[in-house]
């Protein structure tokens, strides 16, 4: 894979930044670290982010993918911004659950419900 | 690799370094086993998610100041009842009751430490050696009962 691939697809729909997933599987540490530096551009380039994480596409996932995305959300934390997580499969879920970062994200069943909940 | 009769232990003794591309052969070889042997989707979930964790765990940490080629050992033994799995690094090793629990409050915000939780949640058993280099994980089919070891 050339390192300059993109392992994210952005689309932006009502000043909401909607990003999934390309991989299946997101577990190996340089993979996360790639799409975490491609998802904070996308932060860094606003004040305020609006940024919806679908995960689609995704079948598996590491801790370390977890530990990214709590380093993801202080960043739009940080600017005053707003993160939302979708479409996670219940087995996916359920890793969310047992480390309770369910508490930490505000997590919806679907792309629509999560854009429906952004403050304006 | 010749396939195997499902009801037969299906088990292998590999090395592994810190090579992405070496780690997903490895993985592979550890699935088809366990697809062999007709464990769910839910089972191969669980049993993936472990070995991940583990085998990041033995480089982020067991070899984080040893060379990069220096590999690990893996050795998993497939059966109709559990899934067997033994990760060991040649590191100083270390005490796994000093790791925080990730699950406090003070502590989930951190960026690491959750993978010992993860593999303790989904398998039956996880064990470190006294010198705290070796872990052994089993996976029990449900269903059946854990065998003493």
């Amino acid at each position: 894979m050339p390192a300059d691939e993109s392992r994210v697809r952005v689309k932006r729909i009502n000043n909401v930044s909607q990003v999934e997933f390309i991989d299946r599987d997101v577990l190996d540490e340089g993979n996360i670290q790639a799409i975490e530096e491609e998802i904070v551009r996308l932060i860094e380039a606003e004040d305020a982010p609006r940024l919806l994480i679908s995960f689609a596409n995704v079948e598996h996932l590491s801790s370390a993918a977890l530990g990214h995305l709590i380093s993801i959300n202080n960043r739009i934390r940080a600017r005053a911004g707003q993160l939302r997580l979708a479409n996670i499969d219940p087995q996916i879920y359920e890793v969310f659950l047992i480390t309770r970062l369910n508490k930490i994200f505000q997590i919806h069943e679907t792309t629509d419900e999560a854009m429906k909940s952004f403050q304006p | 690799m010749t396939p195997q009769p499902h009801t037969a232990p299906d088990q292998a003794r590999l090395s592994v370094v810190n090579d992405p591309e070496q780690i997903r052969r490895a993985e592979g070889l550890l699935v088809e086993a366990i697809e062999r042997h007709a464990y769910s989707k839910a089972a191969i979930f669980a049993i993936r998610l472990s070995f991940n964790e583990a085998i990041s765990n033995a480089f982020r940490h067991g070899h984080a100041t040893l060379p990069a080629d220096l590999p690990v050992f893996f050795n998993y033994a497939v059966a109709a009842d559990q899934v067997r799995i033994e990760i060991e690094d040649q590191g100083p090793g270390f005490d796994p009751s000093t790791v925080p629990d990730p699950t406090l409050e003070e502590n989930i915000e951190r960026g690491s430490g959750r993978g010992l939780l993860l593999i303790r949640s989904y398998m039956a058993s996880a064990e470190y050696n006294a010198k705290g280099n070796r872990l052994v994980m089993v996976y029990q089919r449900p269903g059946t009962s854990q065998a003493a070891s």
